[in-house]
């Protein structure tokens, strides 16, 4: 399974190994994203956040935005890992890798890789506060779906 | 039969992460309201529903032996 490009782990995330799963000689340039659990969020500390995913819709959902990605910048290669259960302070929640010739098209689709994963991936997260615990939603504060789903770009009917 | 798979907050709601409909046809909207007031899920009107890993819409029908999931507004990354 080493070989996956777009994995959901219950283990600790190896960013290395993520990053060579894009190198390749034509690359010039490789962007790595880390998201890592935060301690503080509007003055709120937290202890520990629990991750849930429905796996087989989640990897194909990460498909899904490497087509996007594909389509928008067609020079690159993407990776992304991300990881549930229990993580604590400081420790990765997700790894996105991207290689293309030139560095533009590498930081433009690796932030892309996040938006999109924020919006049509299906993993939770549960923040444990010292006073409490909740499950996270619509972490942009907008209307989450006003097309009654996540708009799915160049959707196959 | 549906089988209708839950995550978040609604598993902890329903205390199950698995729901059995002994049903063969029923709209996502129709499925949205029969599972909130069985099941005192909150927020159902913010949640999607995935047939087969595919986001559907409200009018779309699930049919017996369908994968259903209820999304509730999602927070990876």
């Amino acid at each position: 399974m080493a070989d996956q490009q777009f994995e959901i782990l219950e283990t600790p995330i190896e960013t290395d190994e993520v990053i060579k799963k894009v190198e390749r000689r034509e690359a010039g340039a490789i962007t790595t994203f880390i998201g890592t659990v935060r301690e503080w969020t509007k003055g709120k500390k937290t202890l520990y956040l629990e991750y849930q995913a429905y796996k087989p819709m989640a990897v194909k959902m990460l498909k899904q935005i490497d087509h996007e990605i594909q389509a928008q910048w067609p020079d690159t290669k993407l990776a992304i890992t991300h990881r549930i259960g229990r993580l604590d302070i400081s420790d990765i929640a997700v790894v996105i890798a991207v290689s293309s010739p030139h560095r533009k098209a590498a930081y433009q689709a690796n932030e892309y890789a996040i938006e999109r994963i924020k919006q049509i991936v299906p993993i939770w997260k549960k923040e444990h506060w010292e006073d409490g615990e909740t499950w996270i939603g619509d972490q942009l504060e907008n209307v989450p779906y006003p097309a009654g789903k996540p708009e799915i770009k160049d959707e196959e009917s | 039969m549906i089988t209708v798979l839950l995550f978040a907050h609604l598993q902890e709601e329903a205390k199950t992460s698995q729901i059995e409909l002994e049903v063969d046809r029923i709209t996502v909207d129709a499925l949205k309201k029969d599972l909130a007031q069985r099941f005192h899920l909150s927020q159902l009107e913010h949640a999607m529903v995935a047939i087969n890993e595919e986001f559907a819409l409200n009018e779309d029908t699930i049919q017996s032996g369908d994968a259903v999931a209820i999304i509730p507004p999602v927070s990876g990354g």
